[in-house]
């Protein structure tokens, strides 16, 4: 099936060239990078967590618009919820990549639901789900770098 | 579309029956409807298990495994048909150089060459050899446009090389490397030289006795035939001290309890059932690229690469790997479109109905080597047209500004 070239929408194309999180944050307490070896995206997610709640979050990196844009799609969705919150968001937007959802849980994504499409992607899963599983992997099972860590 | 265009493309049902513009023929090709035909008659005619059934029908199954290696063995001028091991693909032809040459001859303080622009096929075994042996590895570097100078390699060779590996046409360059030369200064260090003919092999005439090379790896499925068929070409003197690679049936003449002797050469490492409908496929692949022929192969490719490289120059912010020279580039034009990450570009082209390959291309340490994270590469074959260009380059010319950049 031909993916429709409408794919690279403007809500994407402006998430990658006018990022909004792209930046570094120096009170992070949370950093972990994330990359994906297929197309060689790299992303340093810093999360700034207080109380269970996530204050603040940027990101470093590069790679393709997908795996850029949805980190940026998932910082606007995320900042300011608690962590459970975030994880129930992020565990959303990977059943929507990978089984499916409903249209009432792609709302809940926001922006992010413009990605929906990369589920008849099978090479660019890996580029959408980049931040949102790093970011699982910070959140829920703690892991973070602390500084000497070779990047 | 051009008579000769028609005229082949009517031979592949894929291309007939589908609008996809494939442009990833480095990758692997597309099949004429000869040599899928050759491999159903095989099986519908003629199949028996080759090389030791006592009746007609195996006889008849082992003369046609045995005329697609002398078909292969002629394509190459091998020698003898005898020099021609079948194998799965290139890689596992590479693999068995490396089990059953590397592991056994190589020791600690021996050296292998390779060159930087290795497919990891070429690269892999290799580092295992090394491992497993204590020979150290050395790299060749090319320059930015993909040339190996052989003034380099004599430097980097020395008493302790005993192997050197290098690739006849690099995936990314596309740029035929002076295997002669390699070959000549490997040897005059008393080193063995192992050459990947993967993408040289179903592009341009290569004659293993001219270009003196010890052994030539290169895979059926890049070549019109079908997957899971390879062949390595090996000097004969090598190929009989060499093990095994793999043990098993139709490899042995005696075998006791204990121990066993070897089938002679090539079946010695043809271990098991072999792969004879792949082979006589590969065989028919040959002789289709020869009714047309490699005079022909070559400038319809140099041409519609040349047409391709003049068009793409013509658009901004793409930039072309390797030779200025578009002739110097074999149907491969890997490229990089400032700002948008190849994984980006190739979507767009796929949902343009493109295919082209875009990411590492399993050169990771070229990739490296250039400084680049990776690109998209368009390889082309003589079947496909100046529409197939005009399409892609129509595209590509799109692309920043579906990407959202204003120029």
């Amino acid at each position: 099936m031909q993916q429709s070239s409408t794919f690279y929408n403007e809500i994407l194309t402006d998430h990658n060239m006018n990022p909004g999180h792209k930046k570094k944050l120096a009170d992070a307490n949370l950093t972990l990078e994330g990359v994906n070896p297929s197309c060689g995206d790299d992303i340093i997610l810093n999360l700034k967590v207080e109380n269970d709640m996530i204050v603040d979050g940027a990101y470093e990196g590069d790679g393709c618009a997908i795996s850029q844009a949805s980190a940026d799609m998932m910082l606007d969705l995320i900042i300011g919820k608690s962590k459970d919150e975030a994880l129930r968001l992020s565990d959303i937007f990977m059943r929507m990549i990978k089984e499916g959802i409903s249209d009432e849980e792609r709302d809940e994504l926001e922006e992010a639901g413009v990605l929906q499409d990369v589920s008849h992607m099978p090479a660019r899963v890996k580029c959408a789900v980049l931040g949102w599983h790093t970011m699982e992997e910070m959140v829920r099972d703690g892991h973070t770098m602390s500084e000497g860590d070779i990047l | 579309m051009t008579d000769f265009e028609k005229e082949i493309r009517e031979q592949f049902p894929l291309l007939k029956n589908r609008s996809t513009i494939y442009l990833d023929n480095a990758a692997t090709s597309q099949k004429p409807r000869c040599v899928m035909d050759a491999v159903e008659q095989y099986y519908r005619d003629h199949n028996a298990n080759p090389l030791r059934g006592l009746y007609d029908l195996s006889v008849e199954a082992t003369d046609a495994y045995d005329d697609a290696r002398a078909t292969v063995a002629e394509l190459i001028n091998a020698p003898k048909k005898e020099d021609i091991v079948f194998t799965r693909n290139a890689t596992e032809s590479l693999n068995l150089v490396a089990y059953s040459y590397g592991m056994n001859f190589l020791r600690n303080d021996d050296e292998i060459v390779v060159s930087i622009m290795e497919h990891h096929s070429n690269l892999l075994p290799w580092q295992q050899v090394a491992k497993h042996t204590g020979a150290k590895l050395v790299f060749f570097e090319c320059d930015e446009r993909g040339y190996l100078d052989p003034n380099q390699l004599e430097k980097l060779c020395n008493e302790h090389t005993k192997l050197v590996c290098i690739t006849q046409v690099s995936n990314l360059f596309g740029r035929v490397n002076d295997i002669r030369a390699f070959a000549r200064i490997a040897h005059e260090k008393g080193a063995v030289f192992v050459c990947d003919g993967a993408q040289s092999v179903p592009h341009i005439p290569v004659d293993v006795q001219e270009l003196d090379v010890d052994f030539l790896a290169f895979s059926g499925h890049k070549m019109y035939g079908p997957m899971g068929i390879g062949a390595l070409y090996g000097k004969s003197g090598l190929l009989e001290k060499m093990p095994p690679f793999l043990y098993g049936g139709e490899m042995i003449e005696y075998v006791t309890r204990c121990g066993a002797t070897y089938a002679e050469v090539p079946h010695k490492f043809e271990a098991g059932t072999v792969n004879a409908g792949g082979a006589i496929g590969m065989a028919e692949g040959i002789r289709f690229m020869n009714r047309v022929g490699f005079d022909k192969i070559e400038s319809v490719e140099r041409e519609l690469t040349t047409y391709a490289y003049e068009k793409m120059t013509n658009i901004g912010h793409v930039e072309i790997l390797g030779s200025t020279d578009p002739a110097e580039h074999h149907g491969i034009l890997t490229f990089v479109l400032e700002g948008v990450h190849p994984h980006d570009v190739a979507t767009i082209f796929d949902s343009h109905g493109i295919a082209v390959r875009a990411g590492h291309h399993c050169v990771q340490p070229l990739h490296k080597h250039l400084k680049r994270m990776s690109t998209t590469r368009a390889s082309l074959a003589f079947y496909n047209t100046h529409e197939d260009i005009d399409a892609f380059v129509e595209t590509l010319s799109h692309i920043r500004g579906e990407m959202g950049f204003s120029d």
